[in-house]
């Protein structure tokens, strides 16, 4: 599966637009857009893989880069983004309505390593939005269960009502999908887990000859998330961490989310931790 | 669009020169489209039609010097929904806070044959020193296309796409020569908020940072630098005790050359 | 005429004269011929139309922090030293409209139709083309091109100029990128008291020499302008080490030095301006007062402005040390990963014209005392 990048090579940062044809409400400040390019053409013959992201335009507010978080499978139909409104083009998103058009770019970035990761035991770790981009992955992985062992998403959100796709955890634990969800802050709701991902991973037997990881969300969970994945002693080319940072043209070009020798928006999203490690510990790097 | 519809705007003049009221009068092929969009309710200096407030947006011009003043702005406030303080006497006091620097009893005298009928704070202050300020637009004067370009951003509901980085960056994209490295002079650009597009160093003079500090100005190391560039004893430190002076990042590196220039003058004696 | 003599590598002399009439056929084939000219005491790269355009007589003095005019009274116009101006303002403009977006019911895209211009560049040197190649690099990559600098690149005709009188922030030697321009250049001159020595580069330069009062170059010309390059290595104002640089910035993040200069830099973005192979960019909105036509513009950015690293999750690198170490970690360390050579080409412009007069090469060497302290 190769994805077809949607850019025009001769005008830089030019977009084809796309329809909202749908909202879902997720949270309170995160809704997923479901968008369907207004030409058909193109449609047809978008593409992309698990841990892909866009870049959506608005006009006058500008382009942010959002994750694709809808099943790769169904890209000939309907791509969606699962959007937190926290920026200016973001909030500006959040007003718009079905029927709307964006601009989109994409998609842009290194994918999970689907392919790679097959015949191990995967665990996803994520927090808050970072489930966003791995929800593909998620997909991935229902359509073809029997590629992978045994399958652990532990998933964590400030409180309840910050948690994303409540509705489809039942689907994924019957596709054998062990979720495991905590929260940071309980309220009167919530009989489940609470506390903050990493801490949750001693529950787990790991087999670290055999295992891959998945992970994505704000920083600093990702870091301890890290250190408990090295602790477990899963080698550091089967983490994998998916970073965020100022991405602007999405083709390493415009400078902005370079890491050491990486433009993040080209050679990541997706790492594996051996290629961070040089730079994990280096404040403001 | 019926006026009922468009966002009302109120403009008033605090203590300041009128050259921002001018610039906005002088936004002359947008005036058009301006008052198309926006319902102008009280802007004295463009016409004496007054409506009542609140008013959506509400520019205030100038500082607060006297308390006259400092009680009119809390009414203001009161019924402004966005207050935008526009220009540097707003923003950081103006070249009227130079008088905080000395004794304002004693300038009065100087100035005026009867002081005692005067009524004046002791110091020229920014509006945000007094109410709550939702935007400032710097400059002196300030910046027309900017002006616009945040009643552009405030209709549209977005962020206001104002320059933020040093006047240095506005100098090298306009292919300014550097007034510091070709010529010797002082500049306050290294350390100035741009938006006012570098009129200064493409005028062959040194930037006096009118759109006050760039927010993480390194005042250290532009004092130590500038002031070995003086061509008469102070000029550094004239240049940041101007428009902008009494703006705490410039204030304090003036403070600091002002400490250090006394002391050498001291050693030569 | 010598017309059938001419061939690409032909090394002829031309009277000085004569570049008028260079200059007018470059013009004739349709090129826009720009090149040095003095303005506010200093000396920008603009459009030039005859050797009356060009600085006469005049030369740069330059250290950190400072350039300055020096009148030689000699009969010479390439023996200043640029300013703070690169060339990489034609092909990588400070400013472009990319498209505008108009809201007629739906949003619509206008390209900006404007062709490509063709730029005749006259007095490149040999760093400055070396820095175009590394621009290329970067620009035009095999899995991306951008298309605005492919296409201006691809019309640019370059008069190359071999450097006799480096200045005191020079050290092209170092890396290896001057004085003497090799390759990537239509034509090359080296300027001698009396007339210019001509190396043919490309075969537009060598049909354009045809018609041109030029001679074969005499042994004693080519003599003199070997002389000439051979004593501009001796005097080279600079000199860094580059040995294991990417290791040496790689493995010394947390060095000591980097507090130290993050006290001197100013952050105000001088450097990377200046810098004929920094190639970053944004690009903002700029929209009508309702918001219906937006123009998309792309201008110059830097690693300097705290906003360049800004995102949801924060400021990546909100210390100006940090900046400052990005800034060298990259162009001397990374690049060499991501493009096969380092971003730097000894040309001096950041230490020229840093308003605090830090200088790379000073502080490569402190972080190198550092190290092996």
């Amino acid at each position: 599966m190769t994805p077809t990048a949607t850019t025009h090579p001769e005008r830089l940062l030019e977009p084809d637009w796309a329809e909202i044809t749908a909202i879902t409400p997720e949270t309170e400040d995160i809704s997923t857009f479901w968008l369907r390019f207004e030409a058909p053409a193109i449609q047809e013959h978008y593409r992309f893989q698990p841990g892909q992201f866009n870049m959506l335009y608005l006009p006058g507010y500008g382009e942010a880069a959002i994750s694709i978080s809808s099943d790769p499978d169904e890209s000939r139909r309907l791509v969606g983004h699962t959007i937190r409104f926290v920026g200016n083009v973001t909030r500006a998103i959040n007003r718009l309505k079905v029927g709307d058009l964006l601009g989109l770019r994409g998609p842009f970035s290194a994918p999970w390593p689907m392919d790679a990761i097959e015949g191990k035991d995967v665990i996803l770790a994520s927090g808050g939005i970072g489930l966003a981009p791995l929800r593909p992955a998620i997909y991935h992985i229902l359509r073809h269960r029997e590629r992978y062992g045994k399958v652990i998403l532990v998933y964590g959100a400030r409180t309840p009502r910050d948690l994303l796709y409540l509705n489809e955890y039942e689907e994924w634990r019957k596709a054998d999908i062990d979720v495991q969800i905590t929260v940071d802050h309980a309220d009167e709701t919530w009989s489940g887990r609470v506390g903050v991902v990493p801490m949750w991973f001693y529950h787990f037997r790991i087999d670290p000859r055999k295992t891959a990881l998945l992970t994505c969300g704000p920083e600093i969970m990702i870091r301890f998330v890290v250190f408990e994945a090295l602790a477990r002693r899963i080698p550091t080319d089967y983490i994998y961490v998916s970073l965020e940072r100022n991405m602007k043209c999405g083709q390493g070009a415009c400078g902005h989310c370079q890491l050491g020798p990486y433009f993040i928006c080209k050679d990541g999203l997706v790492f594996p931790f051996s290629a961070l490690e040089p730079y994990f510990n280096v404040e403001e790097y | 669009m019926s006026d009922a519809k468009k966002p009302s705007v109120a403009v008033y003049k605090f203590s300041s020169c009128d050259g921002c009221q001018l610039s906005l009068l002088n936004l002359e092929d947008e005036l058009l489209d301006l008052a198309g969009a926006l319902d102008i309710a009280y802007f004295l200096e463009a016409t004496r039609a007054v409506k009542p407030g609140p008013y959506d947006i509400t520019l205030v011009e100038g500082s607060v010097t006297t308390p006259h003043e400092a009680e009119r702005i809390r009414q203001i406030r009161s019924e402004a929904r966005f207050l935008i303080a526009l220009g540097t006497c707003a923003t950081g006091g103006g070249i009227q806070a130079l008088r905080n620097f000395g004794n304002a009893d004693e300038m009065a005298r100087m100035v005026y044959a009867h002081p005692e009928y005067l009524e004046y704070l002791d110091k020229s202050t920014a509006i945000a020193e007094h109410v709550k300020v939702d935007l400032e637009i710097w400059g002196c004067p300030v910046n027309k296309h900017l002006v616009l370009e945040c009643i552009a951003a405030l209709l549209q509901k977005r962020k206001p796409n104002l320059p933020q980085y040093t006047v240095c960056m506005e100098c090298k994209l306009r292919g300014t020569v550097c007034v510091t490295v070709a010529q010797g002079m002082p500049c306050l650009g290294p350390a100035s908020q741009a938006g006012c597009g570098a009129i200064c160093p493409a005028n062959g003079r040194g930037c006096y940072g009118c759109f006050g500090p760039a927010g993480y100005a390194n005042m250290e190391s532009l004092s130590e630098r500038m002031h070995t560039l003086d061509r008469f004893p102070g000029e550094t430190a004239l240049l940041l005790r101007n428009i902008s002076g009494y703006v705490p990042a410039f204030r304090k590196a003036a403070d600091e050359l002002h400490i250090a220039n006394a002391a050498s003058q001291k050693e030569t004696k | 005429m010598i017309e059938r003599h001419l061939a690409i590598s032909s090394v002829v002399s031309l009277p000085k004269t004569e570049l008028d009439a260079l200059l007018a056929g470059l013009r004739h084939n349709g090129y826009q011929t720009v090149g040095p000219c003095l303005k506010d005491e200093g000396l920008v790269y603009a459009g030039i139309e005859s050797l009356a355009d060009l600085p006469r007589g005049v030369i740069s003095e330059q250290a950190a922090g400072k350039f300055r005019l020096v009148q030689t009274g000699q009969e010479r116009y390439f023996d200043i030293i640029p300013g703070g101006q690169s060339w990489k303002q034609f092909l990588f403009p400070p400013r472009l409209t990319l498209f505008t977006a108009q809201k007629d019911g739906r949003w619509r895209i206008a390209p900006d139709g404007e062709p490509a211009p063709r730029y005749a560049l006259i007095g490149v040197r040999a760093c400055e083309l070396a820095a175009i190649e590394i621009q290329d690099r970067a620009f035009m990559r095999e899995d991306y091109a951008d298309p605005i600098y492919r296409a201006r690149r691809r019309n640019l005709f370059i008069v190359a100029v071999n450097c006799l009188h480096p200045a005191g922030t020079c050290f092209c030697v170092s890396l290896g990128s001057g004085p003497r321009a090799e390759r990537g250049y239509d034509l090359c001159l080296t300027e001698l008291d009396d007339a210019f020595l001509v190396e043919i580069g490309s075969e537009l330069g060598r049909s354009l020499m045809t018609e041109l009062a030029c001679e074969p170059a005499s042994a004693y010309l080519q003599n003199a302008a070997n002389q000439g390059l051979e004593q501009a290595v001796k005097q080279m104002g600079r000199h860094l080490d580059t040995s294991d640089l990417p290791q040496l910035l790689a493995g010394n993040l947390d060095a000591e030095r980097w507090e130290q200069v993050g006290k001197r830099c100013l952050s105000c973005a001088n450097c990377t301006l200046v810098c004929p192979t920094c190639f970053c960019w944004d690009a903002t909105d700029h929209t009508d007062l309702l918001g219906k036509v937006t123009r998309r513009e792309r201008v110059w950015d830097s690693f300097f402005n705290p906003a360049f690293s800004y995102f949801a999750g924060g400021n990546t690198r909100p210390a100006i040390r940090s900046r400052y170490r990005q800034w060298l970690t990259h162009k001397l360390g990374a690049w060499k990963e991501q493009y096969g050579t380092l971003g730097c080409v000894g040309c001096g412009r950041c230490i020229t014209w840093c308003p605090a007069g830090i200088d790379l090469t000073e502080e490569i060497a402190a972080l190198r005392e550092e190290v092996e302290a």
